[in-house]
């Protein structure tokens, strides 16, 4: 067995065993990048030096006896908006080409003291505007169960860095579901958390009130020893939730007896591969072997979700991105006038998906419409908690699909902005509610991967991993 | 309402951003398809629903006012494209 095949968990054991030291198990993760990278460019940039010193250290730790946490030594891949101190961060824009955070973000810090090794930054599309990874600024990510389709996005380099085995795990960010598409699409999992679970300072803003950090993994006790590290209060965060973070292990287990399953009729309407439907109806009838009870439920809004988060997420952006002027960082383009400088800067320092959304957010905060389209989509956001909140009463948790289609083709959808948001229908009311969601793989069609996603209440990222679990125990047997 | 090519070069001129000819055209022609699409939205009658800022119940977050180490001012300065004495350096403001 590969070692970079294999989970978080079995990698811990093996070092506590001595049967491998972190120095070789790190090796073996930088040797499969060079081997696989140039195919899947799931990386900006590659941190191969830093990851070998960190895993010396790590090394010099077990050698004096110390304990390893469960992620000591564990090579992890992080999203390049997220900051790493001394590490370069563009968010795959040309505005930030060159851009060296001076601190960690809370949750490299967390990993950081946790251990982990991280052995890069991995790419996305540029500031998370995109679902395929192909509005990266500087080249796609391929998926790495077919190297002519994508791997979803934003966060794709993310996810075909963990399926590929170039890292053990990985960090993303969902705004509209960043995390869970492209885990669908390279069939590993993803987890997006509840709104302030996880401490978003340092993370690069895009949309402010849908923005979270999660991870992704190849199983879910792996999932839940990262949880158990990054969740939290964080005084550098102040929506991050002042709410008590269990011990995410606990929740390993199948027993799912009476459990409560919605599944929501809008996520399987037009649009949907029927053999993805008919994969998510097979995860039903086995987590109601299992003693589940899983029922028909109805979230009227969800089509008007979509368009209201579009309509929000492009606002947020349009002001969160006036800060890259070329005057405290990044690109600059020199001229005589601030003004001018300003314009230009921006003009060539974004791609065209973010220059679109700018002028979009812009409209819609502008004096004329700001009634018409900024204010209905906050009032469809709470429509669309109210659904949730309803469907919430009767059931445990809901269970649909992660996306409509597998992994589309690269270039498929490019010259098609609003195709392209739409490929997120099934994720974006989650972000809107700010739900803890995941996704999962089940099974596969034509050799791709189905993902499939479980939403529960608030802070119920317990019931998530209970869920899970159980599917995955039915994938395994 | 139809967005013209004069509301986007208004638009880009807010948003910070210089546009060719090229670009003014193919704002405008996306902008109204992304104007038809959120018109779905006045299919909803919202008369009676407050509007939802965000999603958790959390208001003024507030902490003791005591000082703090915060970032080196070399370390803040880093990445900055042009510095002079100690401050971000930009092209001259008042003509």
């Amino acid at each position: 067995m590969e070692l970079t095949s294999l989970p978080i968990h079995q990698l811990h054991d093996l070092m506590v065993k001595k049967e491998i030291s972190c120095l070789e198990l790190t090796r073996a993760y930088l040797d499969r990048i060079s081997q696989i990278e140039e195919r899947i460019k799931a990386f900006l940039t590659v941190t191969a030096e830093e990851a070998l010193e960190q895993a010396r250290k790590i090394d010099e730790q077990r050698a004096r006896g110390e304990k390893l946490s469960p992620l000591a030594g564990i090579p992890v891949a992080v999203k390049d908006d997220i900051c790493t101190a001394g590490i370069k961060t563009t968010c795959a824009s040309k505005i930030l080409y060159n851009y060296i955070p001076p601190v960690d973000a809370t949750v490299v810090k967390k990993l950081k003291e946790a251990g982990s090794i991280i052995v890069g930054k991995s790419n996305m599309d540029e500031f998370s505007m995109g679902s395929s990874t192909e509005n990266s600024a500087f080249y796609p990510t391929r998926n790495p169960f077919d190297y002519d389709r994508a791997p979803g996005g934003s966060s794709g380099g993310s996810a075909a860095a963990v399926a590929a085995g170039e890292a053990a795990f990985a960090l993303g960010s969902d705004t509209g579901g960043g995390i869970r598409q492209p885990a669908a699409f390279c069939g590993v999992i993803g987890l997006k958390p509840t709104y302030g679970r996880v401490s978003r300072s340092g993370l690069i803003s895009h949309a402010s009130s849908l923005d979270q950090i999660g991870p992704f993994t190849s199983d879910v006790r792996d999932l839940a020893q990262i949880l158990n590290v990054i969740c939290g209060p964080d005084s550098q965060d102040s929506i991050s939730a002042q709410v008590d973070v269990p011990d995410f292990t606990q929740s390993l287990t199948v027993d799912i007896k009476g459990l409560r399953i919605g599944l929501p009729r809008e996520y399987f309407g037009v649009g949907l591969d029927s053999r993805i439907r008919a994969q998510i109806q097979e995860a039903a009838y086995k987590l109601e072997e299992l003693g589940a009870i899983c029922e028909e439920v109805s979230l009227p809004h969800t089509e008007y979700a979509v368009t209201a988060h579009y309509i929000i997420s492009c606002a947020e952006a349009s002001s969160n991105l006036a800060r890259y002027d070329g005057v405290r960082y990044g690109l600059r383009v020199d001229t005589e006038d601030v003004l001018s400088m300003f314009k230009k800067t921006r003009a060539q320092g974004f791609g065209s998906e973010v220059k679109r959304r700018i002028m979009l957010g812009t409209l819609n905060l502008s004096a004329f419409y700001y009634d018409t389209y900024y204010s209905e989509a906050l009032k469809v956001r709470t429509l669309n908690r109210h659904d949730f909140a309803r469907a919430f009463e009767k059931y445990d948790c809901l269970l649909t699909p992660a996306s409509l289609t597998t992994a589309f083709k690269l270039g498929e959808k490019a010259e098609d902005p609003l195709a392209m948001y739409q490929s997120n229908v099934c994720t974006l009311p989650a972000n809107l509610a700010g739900l803890p969601a995941m996704s999962l793989p089940f099974g596969t069609i034509e050799g791709m991967p189905v993902g499939l996603q479980l939403i529960a209440r608030h802070f119920d990222e317990e019931t998530l991993l209970k869920v899970g679990y159980a599917l995955e125990q039915i994938n395994f047997s | 309402m139809k967005i013209t090519e004069k509301d986007v070069e208004q638009l880009a001129t807010v948003s910070r951003l210089e546009l060719t000819a090229e670009d003014v055209s193919a704002y405008t022609k996306y902008l109204n398809t992304a104007l038809d699409y959120m018109d779905k939205l006045k299919k909803l009658d919202t008369s009676k629903v407050e509007p939802a800022q965000q999603v958790l119940p959390v208001k003024n977050v507030f902490r003791e006012d005591t000082v703090e180490a915060s970032l080196e001012k070399e370390l803040a300065l880093a990445n900055a494209p042009e510095v002079e004495e100690g401050s971000f350096k930009v092209p001259r403001i008042v003509l």
